[in-house]
């Protein structure tokens, strides 16, 4: 079947976009070989930001790998009908993000051809070791499950029983590994920006904001290069869960800073006032928190009133905010805001360097290649199957295209 | 098992006096069970819980600075002057950084900003430990933290939770900084984690950590669990404090202020 979305029927548009995305991961490798040979003193982290935006970029991105469940879930589990259509974008969506998730973990490794000892002396007081579980069974379940859909799909039957009993399986899954990450944080004693019962919470909502939000995305631009329609309910589901789940993180984001402030204690303080205010003299990350409120303030309001949701373009400038903060907050952020006051109560800077971003749009551009290829798979296969999701779609062409399938076979 | 009627203090000399509460158990080797001629090495010093008390008003700043010195060129701990990529085992902080729970605002300069050798807890409960995803930093059988460079492999989780600061990572090849090798110990490849290992190997050769040997009585090693040990009695006769002594992590470092 995947040949299907190698060769078949790709536009020249498409090849350049591949070309693009292979020259993009050229760079970032050859910037990671740069790292190795000249070790991390290359990138920003230093002995006091010993996490910096490759892991804040792990964090993300299990959250939009775990933000395909909000699919997923109401399918398999309520039998939401309307995402039949699109279960399977979710489940391509986790297998990019998990893919990315844990290539942010390798160029993060210091020693990575010792990466392994972590199975081989497989430690279960470490929340390290789980995530290293954890992800890769995510992985290979929607690996799984979303290419028999397809390929079941494709066939023109239905999936075998054991696949929906797969997708149930992988619906926990993709909580235990937001779970499991926020985890790493919040269980560390000292950082008391991360060391909050609150955390795992709020990565879930979070998630499930931003994962809703980038599928809507994915489906309007799906529309737009290939007419392949989601479906007008289905959208507007899955926009009702981003507002929801973006509003209570937003609910979260607040709390932690009635907490801090009214409680007044310095610790709880520092983080937020070093990303929000400025601390100590160090206010570089303020900007970019200014940004974040402002696009948090439209994306409410574009995503709570239901005429702005059920707007197309509304919806899309919505979604577009709703990716950008939470990947602002999670993904930038997080990490180094909670690493900044140092054990000696000093506030440590972090600035990102060239080959630390090469890296990351390297990691980008292989999530990007997978994803194109993946939903390549998809909108080729639906083309001949799923008719109603081509409303645009030249039927007699359609009808040559399957008459050519018959004799092929 | 462990032969406890045999306990002796070890001299070590006019510096070692310090360690007079190091208390030393050496084991008889169980001949039957190993077969052979083998004989546990007893040169080895041992204690159930290793701990230190440092004594900053009798420390001068000729012997810290020697104690900085020896250690770090003992261990090929690389000088790099990037504070970024620093490496260090063992330095100096104010009071203020190092007790961040016990000052206030008003809190006098000349205490604010008294300086503090600063090394590594070795914790009782270490979260260094507890994150580890290879147990490539372990707490070993006499309560001290180590670390197997073999096995880290390099994922600084270790470094976010500590919340002492104590551990370095070698952001670069560490060897071309370090002056001159020191052939008895092993130095370390980029992309590992290091820290201090309470001189583990001298303890190991029944000898006092270097920085305890060179302090000249400013800092006493013993075991904390002996309330016969130096240490203890230290503890025991002077007001101490340990860092952030609130986190739970039992630090097994002692500050006489």
């Amino acid at each position: 079947m995947i040949e299907k979305a190698l060769v078949k029927r790709s536009s020249k548009s498409y090849w350049a976009w591949i070309i693009f995305l292979l020259v993009l991961i050229a760079v970032g490798f050859a910037a990671y070989i740069y790292q190795m040979t000249q070790g991390f003193a290359v990138t920003g982290m230093s002995r006091d930001i010993s996490w910096g935006m490759y892991i804040g970029h792990l964090t993300f991105f299990v959250g939009v790998a775990a933000g395909g469940v909000m699919i997923v879930l109401p399918y398999y589990l309520h039998n939401v009908k309307e995402f039949g259509r699109i279960t399977v974008v979710g489940e391509f969506l986790a297998i990019p993000a998990v893919i990315m998730a844990l290539l942010f973990v390798v160029v993060d490794i210091g020693s990575p051809m010792k990466l392994f000892n972590v199975y081989l002396y497989a430690t279960p007081h470490s929340m390290l070791f789980w995530d290293s579980v954890v992800l890769p069974c995510y992985l290979l379940l929607n690996l799984v499950v979303g290419y028999s859909v397809l390929q079941a799909e494709n066939k023109g039957v239905h999936y075998k029983k054991w696949v929906k009993f797969l997708a149930l399986v992988s619906i926990p899954f993709a909580f235990s590994i937001h779970v499991v990450t926020a985890f790493l944080y919040s269980g560390l004693p000292s950082r008391h920006y991360f060391l909050t019962a609150m955390l795992p919470a709020k990565f879930l909502a979070s998630a499930f904001a931003t994962g809703p939000a980038l599928i809507i995305l994915i489906c309007f631009l799906l529309k737009k290069l290939c007419g392949f329609d989601a479906g007008e309910t289905a959208i507007k589901k899955l926009s009702t869960i981003s507002a929801y789940a973006y509003t209570a993180t937003l609910f979260m984001v607040g709390c932690e800073f009635f907490t801090a402030f009214y409680s007044n204690v310095p610790g709880h303080k520092a983080a937020l006032q070093y990303l929000f205010f400025g601390l100590h003299g160090h206010n570089q990350f303020v900007p970019l928190m200014m940004v974040f409120v402002a696009l948090a303030v439209v994306a409410l309001c574009l995503m709570i009133p239901r005429q702005n949701r059920d707007n197309p373009i509304t919806l899309g400038v919505g979604c577009a905010c709703i990716f950008l903060t939470m990947y602002i907050e999670k993904g930038l952020t997080f990490i180094i805001g909670g690493l900044s006051e140092t054990p000696f109560g000093e506030i440590a800077s972090y600035h990102i360097t060239v080959p630390e971003l090469l890296i990351i749009v390297g990691v980008f551009a292989i999530g990007f290649l997978i994803a194109s290829i993946l939903f390549k798979l998809v909108v080729v296969v639906k083309k001949d199957r799923d008719v109603d999701a081509f409303p645009q779609e030249d039927r007699a062409g359609l009808a040559a295209r399957l008459l050519a399938k018959g004799s092929d076979k | 098992m462990e032969n406890m009627s045999r306990r002796k203090f070890l001299k070590l000399g006019g510096a070692a006096a310090v360690g007079l509460g190091a208390a030393v158990v050496t084991k008889t080797a169980d001949a039957a069970q190993i077969g052979g001629s083998y004989q546990k090495d007893s040169a080895r010093m041992q204690a159930k819980n290793w701990g230190m008390v440092i004594d900053m008003s009798k420390f001068s700043e000729e012997s810290f600075n020697a104690c900085v010195e020896a250690c770090h060129s003992f261990h090929n701990v690389p000088n790099i002057d990037t504070k970024k990529d620093e490496v260090k085992w063992i330095w100096k902080q104010t009071y203020e950084q190092l007790f961040l729970d016990e000052t206030h605002e008003h809190l006098s300069a000349k205490y604010k900003d008294q300086e503090f050798m600063t090394i590594c807890n070795h914790c009782q409960e270490p979260v260094c430990v507890r994150v580890c995803p290879t147990k490539a930093t372990f707490k070993n059988d006499q309560g001290v933290i180590l670390m197997d460079m073999h096995r880290c492999i390099g994922c600084r989780n270790c470094m976010a939770a500590c919340p002492y600061g104590a551990r370095s990572f070698n952001f670069k090849d560490p060897r071309p900084y370090i002056e001159e090798i020191n052939p008895t110990y092993p130095t370390r490849m980029k992309g590992v984690v290091e820290k201090c290992n309470f001189c583990a190997e001298r303890l190991a050769l029944g000898q006092l950590p270097l920085c305890v040997e060179l302090s000249n009585g400013a800092i006493t090693f013993g075991d904390i669990d002996d309330p016969q040990s130096g240490v203890s009695k230290l503890i025991a006769e002077n007001f101490t404090l340990q860092r952030r002594a609130n986190l739970g992590t039992k630090p097994k470092v002692y500050y006489i202020v």
